[in-house]
């Protein structure tokens, strides 16, 4: 069929899972972090809230989306892989996980393959990269968090 | 009959292959393709003609200067403007509605007046009247939509009133493909002593566009969405009303007299068009003219009808799985501009996935964010034609929709 070249991203296992059953998908009630981000482009959108423990790592995560199912996807994926970190641990990953969503020179792409590997299943959504106009996508979920968490700051 | 093989043929881009597969363009509304004689006319300018225009009394210059006022004197003739200086060259439609709130309305516009809009506007035709009411202190207000997507004019008479300064309304929504009413708005906006204008973004490249006919006040459009190269766009206005405005931008080319104290304005196009112009663009745009003209724009509007009629019975197959066409059922009050909401799949995944099928289709808010938000959906997909697509073309189009959502049928949802 046509779509074949597709399959890698819209037929990946956790990408159909979380896709299915998104992850973390209540509303927290006064949260310590709250945020959310919109493309204005596509008009996809997403919201998250977190809640921290006593030595301040996430505890509890909540994760509203309306937009494709990349955005979608993204969205649940990063409310898991969020648990444990500090603040600082989040933006930290924000920072690695645009870097090699974003790698064009073929040096950077070479450390973004190996880099992909290691980061769960994060490491699904590092499939978009094949279809560059959707790599906004991927990355909506992390603009949300870094502008919440540094309106904190 | 118009031979629809041989228009392709002049269109080097439709023979190219996308990811596989033949091209099937129907961005039609985000901008045309441009054909072999359009191409060629940038060529033949750079090549044989290139020269500072309204300047040089050298050979090139004033045959330039020949070219450049020739192709204004096509598109006047194009909308039946009657004297070219009232076709003011721009950049685009944006900026031809922007040069309106600028020079016309900034001085026209006082507190406590309207500006009459519909909930169907182009960013470009909402964004610079919040801005003009704001700093005027004068107010927006909207003519309602029924539930398909078109006017309801039944409360015209208390929305249009005699505080209403401009009424000003797109021609045919990029967004729905609604064609509106605009010769009997243009009347009721008259009888109650306001000025008129025309979004005609959209329907100058499409149909029959008469500014005499519509006796509109202004009349903005885009080179880029008719064949013409970017860059390039224009702006009809009343010769009076022209007259009466302030310049835009200043500088070169648009002054009669200069002193170290002040300046006094050029003649009319001049005075709208300050600095070296777009020439060679301008000249390519009366190429486009001249083609869209042998094809005559009665056989596209006829042609395109029929076409989007069939796309419409053939939408029906995409209904009765769950998918949604936004704006009028009836072909007669549309123009071809298919506006869809398919369940299970978002826009946006679908346009990735019919951009495999070599189908290029817009996704999105269309630069009517407002309007789109009030059918509920945070996007639509949107395939719009031009004379050169096909029934075949179309069958492609709606095989790929339910290809696309019976393959996220099985999958993701
Ligand atoms: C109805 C309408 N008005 C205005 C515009 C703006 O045109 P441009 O981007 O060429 O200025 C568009 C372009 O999409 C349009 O469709
Ligand atoms: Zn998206």
């Amino acid at each position: 069929m046509a779509l074949g070249s597709l399959n890698d991203l819209y037929r990946d296992k956790v990408i159909l899972d979380h896709c299915r059953n998104p992850r973390n998908s209540a509303v927290l009630d006064l949260p310590d972090v709250s945020c959310e981000a919109i493309n204005p482009f596509c008009g996809d959108e997403i919201r998250f809230q977190i809640n921290l423990d006593d030595s301040d790592r996430v505890r509890e995560v909540g994760f509203q989306g309306e937009g494709c199912a990349i955005n979608q996807a993204a969205g649940s994926i990063v409310s898991e892989a969020l648990n444990g970190l500090t603040l600082t641990d989040v933006l930290d990953l924000s920072k690695k996980f645009s870097r090699i969503m974003e790698a064009s020179l073929p040096k950077d792409v070479v450390v973004a393959d190996k880099e992909a590997i290691n980061l769960g299943e994060l490491s699904a959504l590092y499939k978009v990269r094949e279809f560059p106009v959707r790599v906004k996508c991927a990355l909506l979920v992390w603009s949300a968090l870094d502008s919440g968490i540094s309106t904190l700051a | 009959m118009l031979d629809v093989q041989k228009i392709r043929n002049d269109f080097p881009i439709l023979g190219r292959e996308v990811n596989g597969h033949p091209l099937v363009y129907m961005d039609n509304a985000a901008t045309t393709q441009k054909p072999r004689q359009v191409i060629q006319a940038l060529v033949d300018y750079y090549e044989n003609f290139n020269a500072n225009v309204h300047r040089g009394v050298h050979t090139l210059s004033m045959e330039a200067t020949d070219m450049y006022e020739d192709a204004r004197k096509k598109v006047a003739k194009f909308i039946n403007a009657g004297d070219p200086d009232t076709v003011i060259w721009t950049r685009n439609a944006s900026e031809s509605l922007n040069l309106v709130a600028y020079s016309w309305a900034r001085e026209n516009v006082e507190s406590g007046e309207n500006i009459v809009l519909t909930p169907m506007e182009h960013h470009s035709n909402l964004v610079p009247w919040q801005e003009l009411t704001r700093e005027k202190n004068a107010a927006i207000r909207y003519i309602p939509l029924d539930n398909e997507g078109v006017l309801d004019l039944s409360d015209i008479d208390s929305i249009i009133d005699d505080r209403t300064a401009l009424v000003s309304v797109v021609h045919m929504s990029n967004a729905l493909g609604t064609v509106n009413p605009i010769k009997k708005l243009c009347d009721l906006a008259h009888a109650r002593g306001a000025k008129f204008l025309v979004d005609g973004a959209q329907s100058v490249p499409h149909m029959v566009v008469d500014v005499k006919e519509i006796d509109c006040d202004f009349m903005a459009f885009s080179g880029h969405k008719m064949m013409g190269p970017t860059g390039i766009g224009c702006l009809y206005a009343k010769k009076d009303v022209l007259e009466g405005m302030k310049p835009f931008l200043t500088g070169g080319e648009m002054v009669l007299e200069v002193s170290y104290e002040k300046a006094s304005w050029a003649d009319l196009p001049m005075k709208f068009e300050a600095g070296t112009p777009n020439i060679a663009d301008a000249i390519a745009l009366g190429v486009a003219v001249d083609y869209l003209e042998d094809i005559g724009m009665a056989n596209i509007d006829e042609y395109e009808r029929d076409l989007t009629g069939y796309a419409l019975n053939k939408f029906i197959d995409v209904e009765e799985e769950g998918g949604k066409l936004f704006g009028p059922r009836n072909p007669d009050q549309r123009g071809g501009i298919i506006s869809f909401d398919t369940p299970d799949i978002h826009p946006h995944d679908l346009g990735t996935l019919l951009d495999q099928m070599g189908i290029a289709v817009r996704t999105g808010h269309h630069c009517a964010m407002p309007l789109v938000r009030s059918l509920g959906v945070a996007a639509t997909s949107r395939a719009s034609f031009y004379v050169y697509n096909t029934k075949k073309e179309v069958d492609v189009l709606i095989e790929g929709i339910l290809e696309a959502m019976r393959y996220f049928r099985d999958g993701v949802r």
